[in-house]
């Protein structure tokens, strides 16, 4: 599938924004916030930022981005139209959350109550962003039991590391409990992108060039001539190649930049005198967001359509296909 | 609304069926297929760089020629592309505008464009890549089975099917209600084996294709040479053959 930019920085930010207020809530419901009059408005309004700048970058996706308000009406159906609709409602308890704090202070019942609310709407939408690509049969890789775990986990962690970015610059301790959780969720959302990638490449697609023809009863398919002697959509969209090429080198970086170095950054910013955590938690979530932008890609990347099945290129998971010459 | 229709005993179910035996992989269909539509119901089907090196554009029908089997038994199949019409169209039910639909009466699978915003789950979630986006006009462009064919009034009656299917020179294209088992595409379905593509996606598609059929056992041994004759188209030279030959 071809990674479309806007699409990876949607997710990407999205995610690290919800699971930014998701922590926020939660470790706010449990006293665990800096109840300073400013951290929680602050805090909120970047991780409202971080959601609205990803769910704007969507939109450029669209080929008619100015009927993008119709995208709400499919409920019943679309986990697209899903997402859209818990988005927008994610806005109320967050708002809620960020005028309670500031009226009635961080320890209030009803700013805790928001906060709870809010961390259950950034759960949600990420859910459904999640289900947009798991609900795809003809993408194996996207339609399977990793994807909800691993956008939860990868939500959770960078959401948590932006959260010790920002409570540093108030107390340690809050900090230091959000680097904690930022260091566990980073480390069971590597353990399970390690997981996902071990079962893409484990595993074939149900269909064959064979099913998709119907012609397996006379023995093996080739494809002899393509339909058309240029590229089209479908192999632009669909059967886009140059990321399985370096899918190799990309995991590692993914992994190293993603997680490995982020854990690393929040261990030291955590536990070391004050003073450079200042600097460690804020390059931690840094690291993290852009580990996963690349992460992200590879998710695109080495996703493979059913229709390329057509186009004489049987799923091949890592493996680099040649072009297939069209006469 | 993208809730796919509750499948109704009887139920009108108009589809094509496709001869893989007869097709001789002309690609009049998809041409008449771009010719009818670019000014029809989907229209325009926008192309790029037309007359340049590398032309591309939309095409809602694409003619594959594949090779299957081994060795002697190989065979060369055209293999024509389009919407299925499926009876779980999970194009339909992603859309998250209600642009993408599936008409009741008779199962035909539709973009309304002045509503779709060009986002491309559909044709993300169709496996038989039946749906193209217009990267000029920003929305999705699809078979309709030529709706404004097959219902049209101004036309003589005989031409009210799907032009790919008017256009056919091997009549491979079968159009009908494979919805009604008497019918004539349900009975040549039958007949002939005809089967679903992918029926492990679970979509359930309208659209039938029918298999080549079985060709005669061939001998590949080198033809027995006949000893050589003259040109004995009658009796006078028959005989003349004869006694110049002793």
């Amino acid at each position: 599938m071809k990674p479309a930019l806007s699409v990876i920085f949607f997710t990407t930010a999205s995610g690290a924004g919800y699971g930014m207020l998701f922590w926020l809530g939660v470790l706010d419901a449990f006293g665990l916030m800096p109840p300073a009059m400013w951290f929680g408005p602050i805090g909120i309004g970047i991780a409202m930022a971080l959601a609205s700048a990803g769910l704007m970058a969507s939109t450029f996706h669209l080929g008619r981005p100015e009927r993008a308000w119709r995208a709400i009406s499919q409920w019943r159906t679309s986990w697209l139209s899903r997402e859209g609709i818990v988005a927008l409602l994610a806005y109320i308890p967050a708002a809620g959350f960020f005028a309670a704090w500031l009226a009635v202070g961080a320890g209030a019942p009803l700013t805790r109550a928001f906060g709870l609310l809010a961390a259950l709407a950034g759960v949600a939408t990420v859910v459904c962003t999640a289900m947009i690509y798991g609900s795809l049969k003809p993408i194996r890789q996207w339609h399977n039991r990793f994807i909800i775990p691993n956008y939860l986990l990868l939500g959770a962690f960078s959401g948590a590391a932006c959260l010790a970015a920002l409570a540093v610059f108030w107390q340690p301790g809050p900090a230091r409990i959000a680097a904690v959780i930022a260091v566990v969720a980073g480390v069971a959302g590597a353990a399970g992108k390690l997981a996902y990638w071990r079962f893409i490449d484990g595993t074939r697609g149900v269909s064959t060039m064979e099913s998709a023809t119907g012609l397996g009863g006379l023995g093996p398919v080739r494809m002899l001539e393509s339909p058309n002697s240029e590229e089209n959509y479908l192999l632009r969209e669909m059967g886009f190649r140059i990321g399985r090429k370096h899918a190799g080198n990309l995991r590692v970086i993914a992994l190293a930049l993603g997680f490995a170095l982020p854990v690393l950054l929040l261990i030291a910013g955590a536990g070391l005198a004050e003073g450079t955590g200042l600097v460690l938690l804020p390059v931690a979530a840094l690291c993290a967001l852009l580990g996963l932008y690349v992460e992200r890609w590879l998710f695109f990347a080495q996703a493979t359509h059913t229709v390329t099945l057509y186009y004489g290129r049987p799923d091949c998971g890592r493996r680099e296909g040649r072009p297939q010459s069209s006469g | 609304m993208t809730s796919i229709p509750a499948p109704q005993p009887g139920q009108k179910k108009l589809g094509l069926v496709i001869d893989l035996d007869t097709c001789v992989g002309c690609h009049a269909c998809a041409v008449n297929c771009k010719e009818w539509n670019t000014s029809g119901h989907p229209g325009p089907l926008t192309d790029f760089d037309a007359y340049q090196e590398k032309p591309q554009g939309v095409w809602l029908n694409r003619v594959h020629t594949y090779e299957a089997g081994l060795g002697d038994e190989s065979r060369t199949v055209h293999f024509p592309r389009s919407c299925l019409h499926c009876e779980e169209p999970e194009c339909v039910s992603v859309c998250p505008t209600g642009a993408s639909y599936k008409r009741e009466e008779d199962g035909i699978v539709l973009v309304n464009e002045e509503i779709c915003i060009g986002c491309q789950l559909c044709a993300w979630a169709c496996p038989y890549g039946a749906r193209e986006f217009d990267e000029d006009q920003g929305v999705m462009k699809k078979c309709t089975l030529c709706i404004d064919r097959i219902y049209n009034e101004n036309i003589p009656e005989a031409a009210r099917v799907p032009a790919c299917v008017s256009t056919c020179p091997a009549s491979a294209r079968h159009f009908g209600d494979l919805g009604d088992p008497d019918s004539a595409v349900s009975r040549l379905v039958a007949e002939r084996g005809g089967y679903d593509l992918m029926p492990e996606m679970g979509y359930k598609p309208t659209n039938k294709y029918l298999p080549p059929r079985k060709r005669p056992a061939r001998s590949f041994a080198a033809p027995v040479e006949e000893p050589s004759r003259p040109d004995a188209a009658n009796g006078v030279m028959r005989w003349l053959d004869r006694v110049l030959s002793r």
